[in-house]
């Protein structure tokens, strides 16, 4: 990514958005521009129709666990411009509880990267419509990429190596 | 998106909907996919992938690994083609810790990933060929990936889970009979993939069953998600090696070939294609490979070699230190995405400083493309679910993660 297109991301982002665009960090030639949680669609629709930004492509959504922070979850959004060959990285914070409206309207293929999050962080996607486990069986109780989900799982019949549960 | 080659509009219902569990223990299902196809008649109404069978929690295991450490568990994702899933590991770390390859290195790197390509396309076609009926494809393509994996096992001893790429560079040099054996492949592969295509592109039950079978557009491919051969077959002209290219594919002379119409056929036909393309670049590989050092000059990064430790005392500190505390990356967050056989294969890494990464997160492009299977076989037959499902090549030791 040439530094001109990073500089012209943030400065359109800021005009567009104002203060809902939190931060912006340059770090190894990507750009990660943190957002308010409740403008993430919005946003997200406007790097997609805009032709600055053009960001076609989802490449992937995830989650991060800050046990010791507060909000303590960060979604991430990977975006791919295909035509500018341009990548993005969208940030959000999100508490323990709490909620994030779901881009599924913005590109289809955030179906399974949502429904991923929410398996394995626990973080509910409003608006999502079909939001329940990927990888884990629907009875899996717990969300094992949090940072205080044991590595071996909890033990049970099947799993007689893992930590009590209290 | 809305494609309705078998409408049942119209027509006197005679039979009832019903719901079909496709795999998991079943010869076509690539492993284990399970899929829940809803079906009227022999029309698919819908089909779910129900995944996560094979899920090992490779992203957790990560996060209590030393970097180095975790090398050989990327092998057992894209188990087809290892050297890719070692080789987007080790950018991504490398991107953190700022760090360029020597040369060398890059060159290897590069025939070490087209090389895996190579077994991966071939297992690909050959698997696709065995489900549609042609089980002679299957031994023939099988019997050729020996030839790849006779390479690999020349480079670094293993055939399947080779860990051969290494943070700050490779594992072993490539010998001058490496590179011999490597122009070898170079000259027997393409009578190979002509006799495919003679098996193949022209028969009748081929075309049949694979020709306006799972069209998907341009538009609706990127927004699907679909990557990799599969994007390319929609016409859409996007390979991370020429349009974000890493290591030295900048310098290397090869053509991405494009489908038009994105059903299986065109899908085939890309990975037939890119299979040509691969064996051009390892040429120009083997011919460009400078002399010089396979691995960064830094001990911390990587070892000395094995007979040093034995005479030398800096060299098994060095090792010492290595293997019983890792090293330190810097603070930060990257992404580093190559083009793997399947398609875009990314790593997220997020370091806090230590010697293990905080969170790790494999952008696995098998699960992408499989997201893709309830659009691309609605109102297709049953039968053809088997070819689509070939088609998007998935591999689930890399989709479940």
């Amino acid at each position: 990514m040439v530094k001109s297109s990073k500089e012209l991301f943030i400065q359109r982002l800021r005009e567009r958005f104002g203060t809902a665009l939190l931060d912006a960090v340059g770090f190894r030639d990507e750009l990660t521009c943190t957002v308010r949680k409740d403008s993430i669609v919005e946003v997200c629709r406007f790097v997609k129709e805009d032709p600055a930004f053009d960001m076609k492509f989802l490449s992937d959504i995830l989650g991060v666990d800050y046990p010791d922070e507060v909000p303590r979850f960060e979604v991430i959004y990977h975006l791919l411009s295909i035509t500018k060959r341009t990548r993005l990285r969208l940030k959000i914070r999100v508490e323990d509880g709490e909620s994030v409206p779901t881009v599924t309207g913005v590109w289809k293929s955030a179906n399974w990267h949502e429904r991923e999050v929410y398996d394995m962080f626990g973080i509910v996607f409003t608006g999502h419509p079909n939001l329940k486990r990927i990888y884990l069986p629907d009875d899996w109780e717990g969300f094992p990429l949090r940072k205080d989900y044991p590595l071996r799982g909890y033990k049970d019949d099947y799993n007689p190596y893992g930590e009590e549960k209290e | 998106m809305e494609k309705k080659r078998n409408d049942m509009k119209g027509m006197p219902v005679t039979t009832r909907e019903l719901t079909l569990s496709f795999g998991p223990q079943h010869p076509s299902a690539h492993g284990v996919l399970h899929l829940l196809v809803d079906i009227q008649g022999e029309t698919v109404l819908r089909a779910e992938p129900d995944i996560g069978y094979l899920h090992r929690g490779t992203e957790k295991i990560a996060e209590n690994l030393f970097y180095h450490q975790f090398v050989p568990y990327t092998d057992r994702l894209d188990y087809m083609c290892g050297m890719s899933n070692n080789l987007a590991y080790v950018l991504a770390v490398e991107k953190l810790l700022d760090i360029e390859v020597p040369e060398r290195a890059q060159y290897i790197r590069v025939i070490a990933a087209e090389l895996s390509r190579l077994s991966g396309h071939l297992v690909c076609i050959g698997a696709w060929g065995v489900d549609l009926g042609a089980m002679s494809m299957l031994l023939y393509a099988i019997r050729d990936r020996e030839m790849v994996l006779d390479l690999f096992e020349m480079l670094c001893g293993a055939r399947m889970t080779y860990s051969y790429l290494r943070i700050g560079g490779v594992r072993y040099d490539a010998t001058e009979e490496f590179k011999k054996k490597c122009l070898a492949l170079c000259r027997i592969l393409p009578e190979k993939i002509e006799e495919y295509e003679k098996l193949l592109t022209g028969n009748r039950i081929w075309i049949k069953r694979n020709r306006g079978v799972g069209a998907i557009s341009g538009e609706d491919a990127i927004e699907i998600g679909l990557g990799g051969p599969n994007l390319r077959a929609s016409g859409v002209n996007w390979d991370m090696r020429k349009d974000e290219p890493y290591l030295v594919y900048d310098r290397l002379n090869f053509d991405v070939p494009l489908g038009t119409d994105g059903d299986c056929f065109d899908r085939y036909m890309v990975r037939i294609e890119e299979m040509r393309q691969s064996i051009r670049i390892i040429e120009q590989c083997v011919r460009d490979m400078p002399e010089g050092p396979f691995n960064v000059d830094m001990p911390e990064i990587v070892p000395p070699p094995k007979h040093e430790i034995y005479q030398n005392m800096e060299a098994l500190i060095h090792h010492f230190k290595y293997v019983s505390h890792g090293f330190k990356v810097p603070e930060g967050e990257v992404y580093c995405a190559i083009e793997a056989p399947k398609g875009e294969l990314g790593f997220y890494i997020k370091s806090d400083g230590s010697e293990r990464p905080y969170r790790l997160k494999i952008r696995a492009p098998s699960f992408c493309n499989l997201q893709a299977m309830d659009t691309l076989s609605r109102g297709e037959y049953l039968a053809d679910v088997v070819a689509i499902v070939s088609s998007l090549d998935p591999v689930f030791g890399e989709c479940d993660k």
